[in-house]
């Protein structure tokens, strides 16, 4: 995969499979450590030691449909890559948690990405799921939470096209202006 | 500075979205699924839904419910995009990329006919 923003997908989708109803996802770019560290935290249903020990495998699946899972191994190796730490966390019937730092000045880490389109497909694509993001460069934050928007739909399907349209234009500026603002400050 | 988005749009929005909703007959609704997995997700599959999603924002399109899925179990076909119109079967397309999903909106959800070229039959 060529972007985070991929890696933050394929992670997610782990966590909609672990029957997860609510999952958050955190991106902190922080420039005076020089860190970026993502963190997908989920309420899914978790996984025991053994399971939790031989995840980073490449040849450990929970998925019947095919013997090879993949996505950990891949978030792992890219945040070892660039002198990151790649860690995870479970318990049976609470949850996960997957959290990689990287350098963030590191040569191979490769870029966030599309952030805005991989938080569109998890919205739009999975209603039944709370989704949390947060995005903080620096000292600025944008913090999204789909619950009061849901709550103001009450009934009307989060892929009316205005509906999609307001969701789309919401992250998109938020995530620009957390940007902007450290941009501006330099 | 950045428009700040409210909720009060939105309840505009929805109140909107309501009354072009009653004006239609509930004929059911379109769905649109595409696979999610790793494999789909490295071939692709995100840039496939969000021109699926960006083609029903810009046409304007109601009542279809999208859908992303975990793995479909066709490796080698991904990007993967179903569709089910109301009433009808599910139908498979394999190794969709953005401008095949315009396509499958324009002439499969739009204009309710199948495209065979692009279809995995099972």
């Amino acid at each position: 995969m060529r972007e985070l923003a991929l890696h933050i997908l394929d992670i997610a989708e782990n966590s909609i499979s672990a029957g997860a109803d609510q999952i958050r996802i955190s991106i902190i770019e922080n420039n005076h450590d020089d860190l970026l560290s993502i963190t997908i935290e989920d309420n899914g249903k978790g996984m025991d030691a053994e399971i939790l020990h031989s995840i980073t495998d490449p040849f450990v699946t929970s998925r019947t449909t095919r013997q090879v899972g993949l996505g950990i191994p891949f978030f792992k190796a890219a945040a070892e890559a660039c002198e990151g730490i790649f860690q995870i966390e479970s318990e049976v019937g609470a949850g996960t948690k997957v959290e990689a730092v990287f350098k963030h000045s590191h040569i191979d880490r490769m870029p966030i990405g599309d952030i805005s389109s991989t938080l569109q497909t998890l919205i739009i694509g999975t209603p039944e799921i709370n989704w949390v993001f947060e995005y903080i460069v620096d000292q600025n934050r944008f913090a999204f939470d789909d619950h009061p928007i849901k709550e103001t739909l009450d009934g009307v399907p989060l892929s009316e096209p205005t509906v999609m349209k307001f969701i789309r234009e919401m992250i998109a500026e938020g995530i620009q202006d957390v940007r902007q603002k450290v941009s501006s400050a330099i | 500075m950045a428009t700040v988005k409210s909720l009060d749009d939105l309840k505009r929005i929805r109140e909107e979205a309501l009354k072009k909703q009653q004006l239609k007959e509930t004929s059911g609704k379109t769905e649109v699924i595409v696979g999610m997995g790793t494999v789909g997700i490295a071939a692709g599959a995100r840039e496939t839904l969000k021109a699926i999603m960006d083609m029903i924002e810009s046409e304007n399109l109601s009542d279809i419910i999208i859908r992303q899925t975990g793995n479909i179990g066709l490796d080698s076909f991904e990007p993967i995009v179903q569709v089910v119109l109301p009433g009808e079967e599910k139908v498979t397309y394999g190794k969709v990329n953005p401008e095949m999903a315009r396509q499958i909106i324009k002439e499969h959800i739009v204009g309710g006919k199948i495209i065979v070229e692009y279809q995995i039959k099972g």
